[in-house]
């Protein structure tokens, strides 16, 4: 789950974060176009070492942001996927059951030797007592994401991603790791983080959060983007695309958002379509490439059904 | 400026946007890292730092631009002369108030400061109603000294030769300009604090207003109380979807049965499983619509639909004459317009309980099962039918819950054609619900005795 860091970037992670600005340009330089809310959202978060709670529609960059800003820091990333029944064995840590066992054994087997010359009964107990208990410790341990962000010495971005799909106890159990960047874990004591790692939490709002989470974080929404924005992001993720082209199917997508379908395109889907484009040589969009392209964009068979008889007029509408 | 915070704070309170103390500690320390220079920054800080939804995010926005929108004061109303520098003269004349200097060599931050101060003192800030607000622009232009300058226009009139007559018609327009100023300040002022309190007051009126009113529900009320509603519903599906829990059986929990094992020699003796429950709430509403509970039902029912999330599932019926399902009404309708396609399909009947208690029980009685509640909504006004008590045992004996909403007060339940009194006994609860209040208290309980204690 950890992903190794990648190639140092010429400028030092400090540099990045001197100001709003420098973050923009410095998210620009490995491939994230982000808007002034975005980054000045990302700026605070650094700052103030606060949780970067993200919402917005499937697609919108959530994710890309926080592998983003893992690439530009040159931090590892550690991402921990949410879903129902997660619990703290598979997010934290766990231990290792077997090796206990064996242990256990081991003891069992050497306690008769060790205990033999104890006069009675009383003696034995209090050289029992005396003997280090190995049972519940560091290295029975097996840490599981949260656990490893937590003992990263240099920092790390943190990704918990769709933290709505968890169960509510699950989140519950969040908001220490989350103020205090530390967890407790009974047998042992509290376990904290050197250097606080960076959070990212992704939401798709499948459910409300509880406030005593969203009151540790701070909020960001990133909206579907505007026009112009969106040209910027596709002609950096897709290197290969025209100009023009790229003009005329982020204008197409957006007349899509206009309308009434069951979900509508974002980001993502747009780079893929332009990805698609590229593939096939497009240096327009004429009305039977788009048609035979539409899976690529809508994901449901009512949208595209609905959107196919109108593809001429929405090119021409722009 | 710590605090002109706390009032933001409280000017996003008053705009529905929670901020708690924790929060307010945090904004402050944004606001110490961005500064105030840079205003598109420090909105963002601050968004990020209050703001925890999108609907939030809409409502700071809006409150941003009104609480730091300070236009600047205009000094020189439109249709005033040109004015020269104030003579020598004017400025000995008007000595005695820094205001009226102000004004006249045209120093609009000056004013504008004076302004600020003012309303500081006359507790501007604390407005709470819109008839509040001429008196507190009066004392905020008292507070900023405008007695002081009408004696000056009053001495500068009695001058000799009309000497002092341009000062005085100077002073003058700019008398009624601060007028107006003060006066738009305590406007904003009034749409920051005491716009939601309006709201808040006619809301909760509207709680508490019976819906069989004579009348029934005044049709400018209706989308209040309809958005109304919707609120309640929401509050209590995020009450109670937080407690949901997903199904996981059949899971062994490792750490639960080492723990047991130590116990019997490290020997897994006893299996723990990791167990949880699943208990959403199945729903079946009958709802009476004829005139005096129509309203009533209505609203039942959007509340009801507006809990889908926490409802596992949920079937509504309708009656009057005779039964028939809504389920397909609601759904191409919605609820706002299916009570009325309910009426024109079923309405303008005599309300027959028992025909309508044997329309169900002949065709939907396979939808109720031990985890089902049923809620009926009704008068429980027979028109001296038979009740078919037989009916209702049979449905109370196979449901979970049976539920009677009755608009009409207890104590009316055993008059006339009532026997309202005689279903009670197979119900489990049966209340008076005549306001949203009683509505949102009693679906309230619904859900919570679904609860796993």
């Amino acid at each position: 789950m950890t992903l190794s860091p990648p190639a140092a970037n010429p400028l030092s992670a400090a540099d990045h974060l001197s100001s709003v600005d420098a973050l923009i340009e410095g998210l620009g330089s490995v491939g994230y176009i982000a808007s002034r809310r975005i980054a000045t959202a990302l700026y605070m978060g650094v700052k103030l070492q606060k949780p970067i709670l993200v919402e917005g529609s499937a697609g919108v960059g959530k994710t890309e942001l926080a592998l983003s800003t893992a690439a530009l820091l040159g931090l590892p990333l550690i991402r921990m996927q949410c879903y129902e029944g997660l619990d703290e064995s598979k997010a934290l840590y766990e231990w290792k059951y077997g090796k206990q066992l064996l242990y256990t054994q081991i003891l069992k087997d050497r306690m008769g030797s060790a205990l033999a010359d104890a006069p009675d009964m009383d003696a034995a107990m209090v050289r029992l007592h005396g003997m280090g208990d190995l049972f519940f410790s560091e290295p029975f341990l097996e840490p599981r994401p949260l656990m490893k962000a937590l003992r990263e010495d240099n920092g790390c971005v943190l990704l918990v991603d769709e933290v709505d799909k968890s169960d509510e106890a699950f989140e519950a159990f969040l908001l220490e790791v989350l103020s205090a960047y530390q967890v407790s874990v009974p047998e042992l004591g509290v376990i904290v983080a050197k250097t606080p790692p960076l959070v990212f939490l992704t939401s798709n709002n499948v459910r409300d959060l509880g406030d005593a989470l969203k009151r540790r974080c701070l909020h960001l929404h990133i909206p579907l983007p505007e026009a112009a924005l969106e040209e910027r992001i596709v002609a950096s993720r897709v290197p290969g695309v025209e100009a023009k082209l790229t003009h005329d199917l982020v204008a197409f997508v957006q007349t899509l958002r206009t309308m009434d379908l069951r979900k509508s395109p974002s980001i993502s889907e747009t780079v893929d379509w332009a990805r698609a484009l590229v593939l096939l040589h497009a240096d327009s969009l004429s009305p039977d490439l788009v048609r035979d392209t539409l899976n690529v964009i809508l994901k449901y068979e009512q949208d595209i059904t609905a959107v196919e008889p109108q593809v001429v007029e929405l090119l021409h509408r722009r | 400026m710590q605090h002109t915070l706390e009032q933001f704070f409280r000017a996003l309170r008053a705009a529905d946007v929670r901020v708690s103390p924790a929060e307010a500690i945090d904004a402050s320390r944004a606001a110490m890292v961005t500064g105030y220079a840079d205003r598109v920054l420090f909105k963002d800080a601050m968004c990020a730092t209050l703001a925890k939804s999108a609907d939030e995010v809409d409502a700071f926005d809006s409150v941003f631009e009104t609480f730091f929108s300070r236009d600047a004061v205009s000094l020189n109303p439109p249709s005033a002369e040109p004015q020269g520098e104030p003579s020598q003269d004017d400025l000995d004349q008007t000595a005695s108030s820094p205001l009226a200097q102000a004004v006249l060599t045209g120093d609009a931050t000056a004013v504008q400061q004076s302004m600020e101060d003012a309303a500081a003192r006359a507790g501007v800030a604390d407005i709470r109603l819109s008839t509040q607000r001429s008196r507190l622009t009066r004392r905020m232009l008292e507070e900023m000294g405008l007695e002081e300058i009408e004696r000056i226009i009053a001495n500068a009139r009695r001058m000799p030769d009309g000497k002092g007559e341009a000062l005085a018609n100077r002073l003058d327009a700019a008398r009624r300009n601060l007028f107006t100023e003060a006066q738009a300040y305590v406007a904003r002022q009034h749409d920051l604090y005491a716009a939601g309190s309006a709201q808040e007051l006619r809301e909760e009126r509207l709680i508490r207003k019976q819906l069989n009113a004579d009348g029934g529900v005044d049709p400018v009320d209706y989308q209040l109380m309809a958005a109304l509603v919707k609120k309640m519903a929401k509050r209590l599906a995020a009450k109670y979807s937080r407690r949901r829990r997903a199904a996981q059986k059949g899971h062994l929990d490792v750490r639960k049965t080492l723990r047991k094992s130590m116990a019997h020699e490290g020997i897994p003796f006893e299996i723990e499983w990791k167990v949880k429950k699943v208990d959403k709430p199945s729903i079946v509403a009958i709802c009476d619509v004829s005139k005096s509970v129509a309203a009533a039902a209505q609203f039942l029912l959007t509340f009801l639909y507006s809990l889908n999330e926490v409802v596992d599932r949920m079937d509504a019926f309708a009656f009057s004459g005779r039964l028939i399902s809504v389920n397909a009404i609601l759904d191409d309708n919605g609820v706002e317009g299916a009570i009325l396609k309910v009426l024109q399909q079923i309405g303008f009947q005599q309300t027959d309980y028992g025909r309508s208690l044997q329309d169900f029980s002949e065709q939907h009685l396979d939808r109720l099962d031990r985890r089902t509640t049923v809620i009926f909504l009704g008068d429980g006004r027979s028109n001296f039918a038979d009740p078919r008590l037989d009916l209702m045992k049979q449905i109370h004996d196979r449901s979970r819950a049976v539920i009677w909403l009755n608009p009409e007060p207890e104590s009316y339940w055993a008059q006339g054609d009532s026997v309202m009194h005689r279903y009670a006994r197979f119900c489990h609860v049966a209340k008076q619900c005549g306001t949203l209040e009683q509505l949102e208290r009693i679906i309230d309980d619904v859900l919570r005795s679904y609860v796993p204690h």
